[in-house]
């Protein structure tokens, strides 16, 4: 049931799967991974015969495989996991296996709706993506830093376009890599490209490097006209199209929109920006001062500094942004709109902020114990082991995913 | 004698200097030194008395007693010297010798620190003229090949994403011939331990992660290792001079630990990686510290003794001598944690060489000399003559060694000097000797 509309939103407790212990035949488990809508959980495991297996709600996959990793439940509820049969890799969706067989598979990834499934494959020594089944016609030397748009229409991802002989430094710098989209690969090649980056209409951003020194982003393929010393991950204004990206200028880092400074190069470090979906936030993680973070919204720097700040989130229509800090792993904090929350934890994990941007839930750890933070106050229990929060669509309601003494259960609180 | 007069071939060099003009030469050297250096390179360069007791540090001078230009000041004085004498106005021959000098006669040890009354870092300086001869596109063919496969894979061996998951999946594989409930937890979010290893153990030395593999298993740990790339720590780029790339490199390194939500990471027995996560690499990303608690397997190893949860059926047949890797113990302490624990490991006594501790002699591996490749081999072997005197002399067979290149220059040692040892890591010898209770 994808339509989190359609989900059981009903306040209070239920229990979903009352005992985790084994079932017969089976060794151990691996992690337990739970559904978007948290109506099921699963994991894989090594069964007797010394095989692997999923487990979904207690009850074993009838398939069972040589071996099983990188388990995934995909935004409509399907459990997948890449799975090896007579030496040969596939996907199992829901304990179906895709008739597409590789060498090797990894890095599955879902359209927003979870329609669509896309993964990287291996093949007799060249690389590719397969999409619901359907690898690429063109493969590579070698391929990474897969995307799948949001859309599920297209995919993308850093590929090889050349042979190279062992320590062949004039054929690395003459350009042997770039992106392919839809297993195309642009007609520009450069020395690297990395994050490739979908926008509106299809279009593909990423970073190059045009000689040992020179960076910058391309678009489709065509440069920026300025080069940089460094630059970051580009993303797209959704509401304009426009591509905003770190660039490193004279030793400091600013913001670049479409090759056009918007915030001057003064900072130590400037990453992991994001606009918020009405466009009108650019929000990043920057550094005023060597070894301070702290985050910066529309150029305007936050005031409280840290020694690491992460987990950047903007809403949906840019009334709030969060984000965490902490003091190199400990006490970290939470900070939304430029004012930190009360409390350290051991762990803390990215922000979730409600539709209208209203609400923040954050998933913390302290003492090997986790709840979740509303609005900077924590929920009123805790529990052996809690996953990611998500909002009702209308913002009112927040289910919380959890286990305690072996038993999962799902919990829908209001939001005050 | 000096630099000029001991000239090694090697293709990337030769093509660098190719293409290298006067012009190019001054700029890029005077923007270097007007704008990624400052006060502490001015020190260095106008305090040196040349005294000569840095002579006394290094083991490339002590290897060559009668050739001042080993010496880190004759380093100095054949290059940093030259370039600020003359404005940068330097032919392109000058910049070849300077470039062999740098990369391949200093391993950035800073042995020589300890030794300058005023406290001059040769290797510091050494760096710098790295990175102008990165920036004029001067540097020896195999470190930078793999500068270029940490660029394009975010490793330094060219693994594939596919071939980093697929061999763990094999070790833990094979592994459960031994340990039936063996597993190598990929991505495994929030786990106590992220364990972070160098590119060389996947490509050819994957009985390393067996044996970690196994010592986690064994002593209960909650660990995990990343599927995606970020999992290797090395990074030749620090020892090129590409310092944006190695920025890149530690960025990803350290994200990749923090989207898996981990407590701290644990690095493998390399010691560069260490000196690239904790003191160099971090900082140009902008942490004044490292952003995730990091610690040597020295340390970790350590700790897993001290809590009781290495538990030996045997001890490893001494006497053995302890080699101390530069970046570890010069630049993190660890020599004494290192004997407590090979102390527990061994039934026999650590025969110290004279140079031992933070006072050790670098195995002339270090510094990314021996990713120089083989042109330089004979070079490094000569440079590590004192080494070999002193490890001959302990009169023990086998060297502890918590590093991947100082077993790479030793072996060459080893077996150029005849010593007839051999070379352990810690991982070897706790696999060894530890109990195994599924086995």
């Amino acid at each position: 049931m994808h339509s989190p509309a359609l989900w059981d939103w009903e306040p209070g407790k239920r229990v979903i799967l009352a005992s985790t212990d084994l079932p017969e035949g089976v060794v151990w488990t691996e992690e337990p991974h739970v559904s978007p809508d948290g109506q099921t959980i699963a994991t894989l495991a090594r069964l007797e015969d010394e095989t692997f297996t999923a487990i979904v709600n207690g009850t074993p996959w009838e398939n069972s495989f040589e071996k099983a990793w990188l388990p995934r439940f995909s935004p409509d509820g399907r459990f997948t996991a890449v799975v090896q049969q007579d030496d040969e890799w596939t996907l199992a969706v829901d304990d179906t296996l895709w008739e597409e067989r590789f060498d090797y598979m990894w890095g599955t990834q879902f359209s927003q709706d979870g329609s669509v499934i896309a993964t990287c494959f291996q093949a007799g020594g060249k690389y590719g993506m397969c999409v619901n089944a359907a690898p690429w016609e063109n493969l590579f030397e070698n391929l990474n830093q897969s995307q799948l748009s949001a859309d599920g229409t297209s995919t993308a991802a850093v590929v090889q376009l050349l042979s190279l002989k062992p320590a062949d430094l004039d054929a690395f710098q003459a350009g042997v890599f770039g992106v392919a989209v839809n297993g195309q690969a642009w007609d520009s090649k450069f020395l690297n490209a990395w994050t490739p980056t979908f926008g509106a209409g299809h279009n593909v951003a990423a970073q190059v490097r045009t000689s040992l020194y020179d960076y910058s982003i391309a678009v489709n393929g065509k440069l920026w006209p300025e080069l940089y010393s460094c630059v970051w991950e580009p993303c797209f204004n959704p509401a304009t199209g426009k591509i905003a990206a770190p660039v490193r200028i004279g030793g400091k880092w600013g913001m670049a929109q479409d090759g056009q400074i918007i915030w001057e190069p003064v900072f130590y470090q400037c990453w992991q920006q994001a606009f918020s979906q009405n466009g009108q936030i650019l929000a990043a993680i920057v550094a005023p001062d060597f070894g301070e973070f702290t985050v910066a919204v529309n150029g305007k720097v936050w005031s409280d500094r840290f020694p690491v700040v992460t987990d950047l989130m903007v809403g949906a229509d840019g009334a709030c942004v969060a984000a965490l800090s902490s003091e190199n792993n400990r006490n970290w904090r939470v900070m939304v709109d430029g004012r930190v929350w009360e409390g350290t934890w051991d762990m803390a994990w990215k922000p979730v902020i409600s539709p209208r941007g209203n609400h923040v839930a954050v998933k913390v750890e302290r003492g090997g114990r986790q709840t979740i933070l509303i609005n900077g106050r924590p929920f009123d229990k805790d529990f052996d082991r809690v996953f990611d929060p998500v909002f009702s669509p209308d913002g009112t309601k927040l289910l919380i995913k959890a286990m305690n003494m072996g038993a999962y259960f799902r919990v829908v609180t209001p939001v005050a | 004698m000096g630099i000029h007069d001991r000239l090694i071939e090697d293709v990337g060099l030769r093509r660098g200097v190719s293409r290298l003009t006067p012009e190019k030469i001054e700029k890029t050297v005077n923007a270097v030194l007007k704008n990624e250096t400052g006060a502490r390179l001015k020190v260095y360069s106008e305090t040196c008395m040349r005294c000569g007791m840095c002579a006394t540090a290094c083991h490339y001078a002590q290897s060559h007693p009668d050739d001042p230009s080993y010496t880190p000041a004759g380093k100095v004085r054949q290059t940093l010297d030259v370039l600020l004498d003359k404005g940068g106005k330097v032919e392109p021959d000058f910049i070849y010798g300077m470039a062999q000098l740098a990369y391949t006669e200093c391993n950035l040890c800073r042995r020589c620190v300890h030794y300058c009354p005023i406290g001059i870092d040769t290797g510091y300086i050494m760096t710098v003229i790295r990175r102008i001869c990165h920036k004029l596109g001067v540097t020896p063919q195999y470190i930078q090949d793999t500068a270029h496969s940490h660029s394009a894979t975010f490793n330094q061996m060219w693994v594939k994403d596919d071939e980093w998951a697929d061999t763990l999946q094999w070790q833990e594989e094979e592994a459960r011939e031994e340990f039936p409930n063996m597993r190598i937890p990929l991505d495994k979010e929030g786990a106590d331990i992220y364990y972070s290893v160098i590119a060389p153990e996947p490509k050819f030395r994957t009985q390393l992660i067996y044996q970690a593999a196994a010592i986690m298993h064994a002593a209960g740990v909650d660990w995990t290792m990343p599927a995606e790339p970020g999992w290797d720590n090395s990074d030749m780029c620090m020892f090129t001079g590409d310092f944006e790339m190695m920025g890149r490199l530690k960025r990803r390194h350290f994200e990749s630990a923090q989207k898996l939500k981990v407590k701290r990471i644990v690095m493998g027995e390399c010691g560069h990686a260490f000196r690239s996560i904790y003191d160099v690499g971090n900082r140009w990303d902008g942490w004044m510290w490292h952003p995730i608690p990091v610690v040597h397997s020295i340390e970790f190893f350590w700790e897993l003794m001290r809590d009781g949860k290495i538990k030996l059926a045997k001890k490893y047949p001494g006497p053995v001598t302890v080699h101390d890797p530069c970046n570890v113990v010069r630049g993190r302490g660890l020599h004494e944690k290192l004997r407590e624990l090979v102390r527990f490991l061994i039934d026999g006594d650590i025969v110290e060489m004279a140079s031992h501790g933070e006072h050790n002699i670098c195995c002339t591996a270090g510094g990314g000399v021996i990713n120089c490749g083989p042109p330089f081999k004979n070079v490094r072997v000569a440079g590590s003559k004192s080494k070999a005197e002193e490890l001959k002399a302990t009169g023990v067979k086998t060297i502890v060694a918590p590093c991947h290149n100082c077993h790479g220059g030793l072996e060459d040692t080893v077996h150029a000097y005849h010593l007839g040892m051999e070379i352990k890591f810690l991982g070897d010898i706790i696999y060894e000797c530890m109990e195994k209770p599924e086995a």
